[in-house]
């Protein structure tokens, strides 16, 4: 078992802080869900961790198997178990599904080491057939004129491939209609295991209605004010953020 | 030959101003079978003449060359006042293949060394590349190529051979397609002209492989002033390849080669260039085909490297439903100047033409399209498509668009698209995300860029492309 512990994290762009504190241990195997209102740092907190560049930690840490990633690039980031399902994934022009993927499988190989083609797309196959894609999809250019759910389900097969160790879903069920939300709760509940730790994001309880999480946590103002079971997101979903709100207020 | 043979040093000097050239210092031995010493006079001409044993229309021919060189201005009001720092009077012009590099594999450069292994450059090529073997042994496979095309009527052999054995053939078509007096680089090379290919392809002969001058370079001094003539003759086909990805560590600063094409009725002639000069060199190349009725000229070109590169592969389209077509990548990178483009003619009814350009400008390089397409009055039913798109990989890059469109006439349709793109740092974010470092996050973006264009390539050779471009972009982060 590996954990992803968020140790009293804070995060600014330019001045501004945005996230402001937050604790939190993911193991794999376990899905926890935050949830909370727009602008409120959940997003922010799920790409500082992955190292982007325009965030910064001013305090805390994130460590895995209790050894710290702060120092590490994004790639190597990467290449130690985290992945960041986008909430808007980048165009690749000219670059196929296939291509990139091959090349992010090819960065995690030691020097010298060369990726077999055969196998490759052997395994490609199998885990496009088990989220349902089409074949032809891995010759289009990445993002490249994809719809929204096909941008999210490109995210899924990624994740698929690169069987990361956790992976920080950034609203995931943004933009997709019922039926390519469906497609793509079906695709993370069949790479959930034990092997995988998930930190789901999103404001409406509606994706975790297919996505059962384990916690449940609320995250209000660059903080966690409130965590429970799943049984929170419902109370979430009937009583509304003012409810927690006026709970902080009144505490 | 003391004359000729004193100044022996002069060959690793920096003829240039401004270029070191100790760090890569090429020595050669005392005696040289040829040399014509430095600098460019009609005693030069003459003796590069005289030891090529030439007839005296081309001993003529040179020499009104050199006057023409000499009398022209040098282009820089238009491109770069970099060429001024050409200075003529320091460069050899003429070098055999006598020559004997003292160097050994030892003291070439480590990073020089990697590349070739990164390239997967066979170890006999290395040494040649490197400039530790002057000669590249690949006599045999030359010969075999040059015997397997021969049963089909074709002739392939260097352009010394060939003045000397097809004059017949040569003299109809050498020279028309680019005069002498085209520009002051065409006419230096008029004068001084050494080395390149002849070809000629009997009608309706269509030559099943790439025909490719890597084959042949051994016999020449590499193609500092190259002269290639191709000829197609009726309703034949050929390709032809010319260079390597591999880095040429060149002792000359000046390239200034001159090829031209000749596509009678019917024929097709696709030529292929992928080039990779260090980036000493001034690579001042003309390049143009005559494409006659119903024929089609394609020049795929690609340009990596070198200091600046002039180099605008150009079409007339003569004859009626005549086809030009130039598909060019070219890479700037720090300190280098790409300045290429195309030129299309029209000068038959129903002849089209079309260009794609694509270059990436690294670091402080300079990326410069420059085209022509003319379509004068009287003519109809003419079509030109231009597309060039420009990627800029750092904040301090640049590209410029330079179109010059001329359409008399209103029964033609030309279209120009052109497009600027940068890559951005939330797509570099994006695949370092997936784990690639941003070398190679930065490479994939380029390749990508160019991936339309390099799938027309021969498969080996738009795979050492992706390799080159990996390279190129290593070096350019961090």
């Amino acid at each position: 078992m590996s954990s992803l512990e968020i140790k009293n994290l804070h995060v600014s762009t330019g001045d501004k802080e945005i996230v402001k504190g937050v604790t939190l241990t993911i193991n794999t195997g376990e899905i926890h869900a935050i949830m909370g209102p727009n602008g409120t740092g959940k997003s922010t907190m799920a790409k500082a961790i992955a190292g982007h560049p325009d965030y910064t930690i001013t305090q805390g840490d994130v460590l895995i198997d209790g050894k710290s990633i702060l120092e590490k690039e994004s790639d190597e980031r990467a290449r130690e178990g985290i992945f960041l399902a986008f909430q808007y994934p980048s165009e690749i022009p000219g670059v196929s599904i296939a291509n990139f993927l091959r090349a992010a499988l090819q960065a995690r190989m030691a020097e010298g080491e060369e990726i077999d083609a055969s196998g490759y797309y052997k395994r490609l196959y199998q885990k496009m057939d088990l989220l349902k894609i089409d074949r032809k999809f891995t010759s289009r250019s990445v993002n490249e004129g994809f719809s929204g759910g096909e941008k999210k389900r490109s995210e899924i097969l990624q994740m698929a491939m690169l069987e990361p160790k956790f992976a920080l879903m950034d609203e995931t069920d943004s933009g997709l209609d019922i039926d390519a939300l469906r497609i793509v709760s079906d695709g993370v509940n069949s790479l959930r295991g034990p092997n995988l730790g998930i930190l789901l994001i999103t404001h409406y309880q509606r994706l975790l209605s297919y996505i059962v999480p384990d916690h449940v946590h609320v995250m209000i103002d660059g903080r966690i004010v409130k965590s429970g079971d799943k049984s929170l997101a419902l109370e979430l979903e009937s009583r509304g953020y003012d409810w927690v709100k006026q709970e902080l207020a009144t505490a | 030959m003391s004359e000729i043979t004193d100044t022996l040093e002069t060959t690793a000097e920096n003829p240039v101003a401004g270029i070191d050239q100790t760090s890569g210092n090429f020595k050669y031995d005392m005696t040289y079978d040829f040399d014509a010493g430095t600098g460019l006079s009609d005693r030069t001409v003459d003796y590069i003449s005289a030891v090529k044993k030439e007839a005296p229309w081309i001993r003529e021919f040179r020499q009104n060359a050199l006057k023409t060189f000499q009398s022209k201005p040098l282009p820089t009001h238009w491109a770069t006042k970099d060429l001024e720092n050409i200075n003529f009077d320091k460069i050899r012009y003429y070098l055999s293949q006598g020559l004997k590099p003292k160097r050994t594999w030892d003291e070439v450069p480590e990073d020089i060394k990697r590349t070739f292994e990164r390239l997967g450059i066979p170890e006999q090529e290395r040494k040649f590349l490197a400039g530790v073997e002057a000669q590249f042994d690949s006599e045999a496979a030359y010969s075999n190529i040059k015997e397997a095309v021969a049963k089909q009527g074709v002739i392939f052999m260097n352009s010394t051979e060939g003045l000397r054995e097809h004059p017949e053939i040569f003299r109809k078509f050498f020279g028309k397609v680019i005069p002498t007096g085209d520009n002051k680089f065409s006419a230096l090379n008029s004068a001084v002209f050494s080395g390149g290919s002849f070809i000629y392809v009997p009608p309706g002969v269509k030559v099943s492989h790439p025909l490719q001058a890597y084959f042949r370079i051994n016999a020449e001094n590499f193609g500092q002033f190259e002269r290639t003539l191709i000829i197609c003759d009726e309703g034949s086909e050929l390709t032809y390849m010319e260079g390597c990805t591999a880095p040429k560590f060149s002792t000359a600063t000046l390239h200034s080669a001159v090829v031209e094409l000749v596509a009678l009725k019917g024929a097709k002639i696709q030529y292929i260039t992928v080039q990779n000069w260090s980036s000493n060199v001034f690579n001042l190349v003309t390049k143009r085909g005559l494409a006659h009725e119903e024929s089609e000229i394609k020049w795929i070109d690609c340009n990596i490297g070198s200091r600046l590169t002039m180099k605008y592969p150009g079409v007339v389209l003569k004859g009626r439903k005549a086809r030009g077509e130039v598909i060019s990548i070219a890479l700037a990178n720090d300190g280098q100047h790409q300045d290429t483009g195309a030129k299309m003619v029209h000068a038959a009814d129903e002849t089209t033409s079309t260009v794609v350009s694509k270059s990436i400008s690294v670091g402080q390089g300079r990326a410069t399209y420059r085209g022509v397409v003319h379509i004068p009055r009287g003519l109809k039913g003419c079509k030109n498509n231009t597309e060039c798109d420009a990627l800029l990989i750092n904040t301090n890059s640049r590209t410029d668009t330079y179109p010059s469109i001329t359409v008399r006439g209103d029964r033609h349709a030309v279209q120009h698209e052109a497009s600027v793109s940068k890559v951005s740092a939330d797509q570099i974010f994006y695949m370092q995300q997936r784990g690639l470092t941003e070398g190679q996050a930065m490479s994939l973006s380029v390749n990508g860029f160019v991936n339309d264009l390099a799938r027309q390539f021969p498969m080996e050779y738009s795979v050492e492309l992706k390799r080159l471009i990996d390279l190129e972009m290593e070096g350019s982060v961090g």
